[in-house]
């Protein structure tokens, strides 16, 4: 079979990468590009825990073939923290305990991003549907919402509303 | 399998005509779970999303056209959309997470024909219409005859969906979706029941369309509905009998989500629901 070369961007960067034509973006992420922050939980879309932001919208990137992502921007956690350290989300979450055996974060991270994103002042309710698809056995959420609306004050408090 | 991602409807036509292996698909979010627990590889996957036209959400004269393609989460940005057909709307908004918003499509939703599809109903009580296109050219044909089965479509294996096509609703007009699942969030209907209704001035139903989900296997309308309510106000002495109309016309499956008997209690009750959120709606549009 014929591989498929994709050129595209990543956390940022232009990336290139060559794969299957029926690999999955979380595989060929995790095992062409190397970026193993994006795990495999179920690999069926149920867990979120593979969650990418695609072209602005969160994705489990299970459920992408890997030669969509031609011409695509793509974010994984990697690409959250900055120059100045770790984004208020991985802040919030370390300080907060949101983890125990850490497989879900990432994917709870780029979901929680996601949501600040496009609503940086949501309430708990709102916290609690943009994370129904990332499932985690450890924590029993409260602390992951917790730490999400943390970093949503955080970051209001560093760039107050106008 | 090998991937393709045409840009226009001709040469997806072009590639279904020239290999019968070959599959399109839209959003994925069924597409991937099916290949992942053994169903056999197409020989092409046919990514339709590349296709302007299927991806597109737009307001056309007196109808909305909305891209077998387009994401659901469009659908609830869209504001005049959810104003006009909040319905169907909420169908598509019910299903699965943000994740799946994403990426999941009511043209995927439709032609993947789960029996349970959220968005179905809604599509058929708004009198939907599917375009097609294929080798012969383009054909419009109703939602309602698009599924045949569980898994089945009336689809050649060398045609496909382009687009869903809706009527904007007349003056007091409204519809309504309502879904049950034992939680939430995050499951799949245990019964999905659709209402669309248009009110006389004088606040009597004119016109009633009433849709089931999950409790057959294809969606089940409820003529009865329209019989016993139009020229009507919504009583609660019409509305029982529109429940055990619907009822009765559910030809549920036992199975691990709930009982036949469970299934077409809950039927009733769920379509009366709809009917009084989808006339609450009609009100208000004045």
């Amino acid at each position: 079979m014929s591989r498929k070369h994709v050129t595209c961007t990543i956390n940022g960067d232009p990336a290139e990468f060559l794969c299957e034509e029926d690999q999955s973006l979380l595989d060929a992420l995790r095992d062409v590009v190397g970026l193993m922050g994006v795990k495999e939980g179920c690999a069926t879309g149920d867990c979120g825990a593979c969650s990418v932001i695609l072209d602005g919208r969160l994705n489990c990137s299970c459920l992408v073939l890997a030669p969509e992502a031609e011409g695509a921007t793509i974010v994984t956690v990697e690409g959250m923290a900055g120059p100045d350290g770790l984004h208020p989300l991985q802040e919030t979450f370390l300080e907060g305990a949101a983890l125990q055996c850490g497989i879900c974060t990432p994917g709870f991270l780029v979901a929680g991003k996601a949501l600040l994103d496009r609503n940086p002042d949501p309430t708990e309710e709102e916290v609690r549907y943009a994370v129904a698809g990332n499932l985690c056995r450890c924590t029993g959420y409260d602390k992951i919402v917790r730490s999400i609306l943390d970093a949503a004050a955080r970051m209001g408090e560093a760039a107050p509303a106008s | 399998m090998r991937y393709v991602a045409p840009t226009s409807i001709e040469e997806t036509v072009s590639v279904l005509a020239g290999d019968v292996r070959a599959q399109v698909y839209a959003g994925a979010t069924d597409f991937i779970p099916q290949l992942r627990m053994g169903r056999p590889e197409p020989g092409v996957a046919v990514d339709l999303k590349r296709i302007d036209r299927l991806t597109d959400l737009r307001r056309e004269g007196d109808t909305w056209v909305i891209g077998a393609a387009t994401p659901s989460a469009r659908l609830s940005e869209e504001e005049d959309l959810v104003a006009e057909l909040p319905g169907l709307v909420e169908a598509a908004h019910l299903i699965g997470s943000d994740q799946i918003q994403s990426r999941a499509s009511l043209g995927g939703n439709l032609c993947n024909a789960s029996p349970a599809a959220d968005s179905v109903p809604a599509m058929v009580v708004n009198d939907g219409r599917a375009v097609i296109a294929g080798p012969a050219g383009m054909r419009t044909i109703p939602v309602a005859s698009v599924v045949t089965g569980p898994g089945s479509t009336s689809l050649a294996t060398d045609e496909f969906l382009v687009e869903l096509v809706f009527d904007r609703p007349p003056p007091r007009t409204a519809d309504a979706y309502l879904r049950f699942i034992p939680r939430t969030e995050m499951d799949i209907a245990v019964v999905g029941a659709g209402a669309r209704l248009t009110l006389d001035e004088a606040g009597r139903c004119q016109e009633v369309s009433v849709a089931l989900g999950a409790v057959a296997p294809t969606v089940v309308m409820v003529p009865a509905a329209a019989d016993i309510l139009v020229g009507n106000p919504l009583t609660d002495e019409a509305l029982k009998r529109v429940a055990a109309e619907a009822s009765a016309v559910c030809n549920p499956i036992d199975d691990k989500r709930g009982t036949k008997a469970y299934r077409r209690q809950v039927a009733g009750v769920l379509a009366v629901r709809a009917l009084r959120l989808a006339a609450d709606r009609a009100a208000r549009t004045g």
